[in-house]
């Protein structure tokens, strides 16, 4: 395990917690660490993270040289379209447009194998997770 | 085979990425060591010869330094006509080859066309590389396509080479060893075959993390012959003679007996309970 030194640690903004008010919900993603939050704990952390939105910036950067700054636009609208057929909030979506859009339908990776949501053992409460989101809690 | 692996990556949660890498950290603190990936400690191998290509490995699967699996299959399945060996972290190289053929099947399915040698190496050093060398899988493949016999080694950082013949694995000095002495472009199938088989023999007798037998994948325009356990040069012989003396052969020259004089004292008896 490499020794990771205060130079290379990243903006706040790359690990910093995704809750509410930027304060991590101990009730759901378990305690903080300070460390954590500044230094990467595994050197790939952050370009895993990071992979899928710079594939698709180089994709969109290309494209837009080649075929103008239309075709980016058009392709990211229909990508935010995409995004917004979900299930309801308890249930995992298998985002079937999204991936036929970005290609991930024709290959398979960790991320199919790996940490498959219909294999997990925790589920949240859907009463209380469909009422969240309604914003009725 | 499974046994612990590198921690994977996955794109959608990368606190159990850090959750991972932050226990094996404190481990270290307490003075505990995380188990070490089981390797395969390997000699791998594979030659182009008139035909096709040959693919040849041992079969011993390391813990350390305890022999894991004694007979392990090191020759991977990836396409009708592309096999692949694995060395390295086995778990790595199991499901790395794993993905491959799966990959490779939906892009022959996609693209209508047999898959060539060269997809194969390029999609998996576009993965090794993007995963920078955390994935520790080196891996040898060779295969026919329409544009012929190709041979191709894959480093665990994403680097390839495309050779006549290659080796990988603990035991690569000692099979590149046979290879540079012996090999010739063209060679006939039988030579070729008895080449491979002395370069891992030459492994499994040198290297320490190489042993068991020698499998063998020939890969030609006809087909694939796979030959599971080719060659046992570690096969025990079978004993020739017997070492039993016969009662009476050593003479007896003398004969003293000392009768000890002991009291019983006490006698007890215990059943055992044998049900």
């Amino acid at each position: 395990m490499c020794v990771f030194s205060l130079k290379d640690s990243v903006p706040v903004a790359g690990l910093c917690p995704q809750g509410a008010y930027g304060v991590q919900d101990s009730l759901r993603s378990g305690f903080t660490s300070i460390k954590n939050e500044l230094l990467p704990s595994h050197p790939l952390e952050l370009s895993e993270k990071n992979f899928q939105p710079n594939q698709d910036k180089m994709n969109f950067s290309t494209l837009r040289s080649i075929q103008g700054l239309h075709a980016p636009l058009k392709l990211q609208m229909e990508y935010r379209a995409a995004r917004q057929i979900q299930r309801l909030p308890f249930l995992q979506s298998s985002n079937l447009a999204l991936d036929t859009l970005r290609g991930n339908d024709e290959s398979i990776g960790f991320e199919d194998i790996l940490n498959d949501p219909f294999q997990s053992e925790m589920m949240g409460e859907p009463h209380i997770m469909v009422e969240y989101q309604l914003g009725l809690l | 085979y499974l046994h612990w692996s590198s921690p994977y990556m996955y794109v959608s949660c990368s606190y159990i990425i850090s959750r991972n890498a932050v226990l094996e950290s404190s481990l270290s603190e307490f003075g505990y060591k995380a188990p070490s990936a089981r390797k395969t400690g390997t000699t791998i191998a594979g030659i182009v010869f008139k035909d096709g290509v040959i693919l040849g490995a041992d079969t011993r699967a390391t813990d350390d330094m305890v022999v894991a699996d004694k007979n392990c299959m090191k020759i991977h399945y990836i396409a009708p006509k592309i096999y692949c060996c694995g060395a390295g972290v086995a778990a790595d190289a199991e499901i790395t080859t794993q993905i491959m053929a799966s990959n490779v099947e939906l892009h022959m399915l996609n693209t209508g066309r047999p898959p060539l040698v060269t997809m194969v190496t390029r999609q998996l050093k576009q993965m090794l590389f993007r995963y920078q060398g955390q994935i520790g899988a080196s891996l040898i493949v060779g295969g026919v396509d329409v544009t012929g016999a190709h041979l191709y080694s894959v480093y665990p950082h994403g680097s390839y080479d495309k050779l006549p013949f290659v080796t990988m694995g603990s035991g690569a000095a000692a099979a590149v060893s046979v290879f540079e002495d012996r090999f010739k472009p063209n060679m006939e199938l039988e030579k070729a075959k008895q080449l491979v088989r002395d370069a891992i023999t030459a492994g499994i007798f040198c290297d320490l993390g190489s042993g068991s037998n020698v499998d063998l994948c020939v890969i030609t325009e006809a087909g694939v012959e796979y030959l599971r356990g080719y060659d046992k040069p570690t096969m025990k012989g079978k004993r020739e003679g017997q070492y039993r003396y016969k009662p009476g052969t050593t003479a007896v020259l003398t004969k003293t007996v000392t009768p000890l004089s002991l009291d019983v004292v006490d006698e007890s008896v215990q059943i055992m309970n044998t049900e």
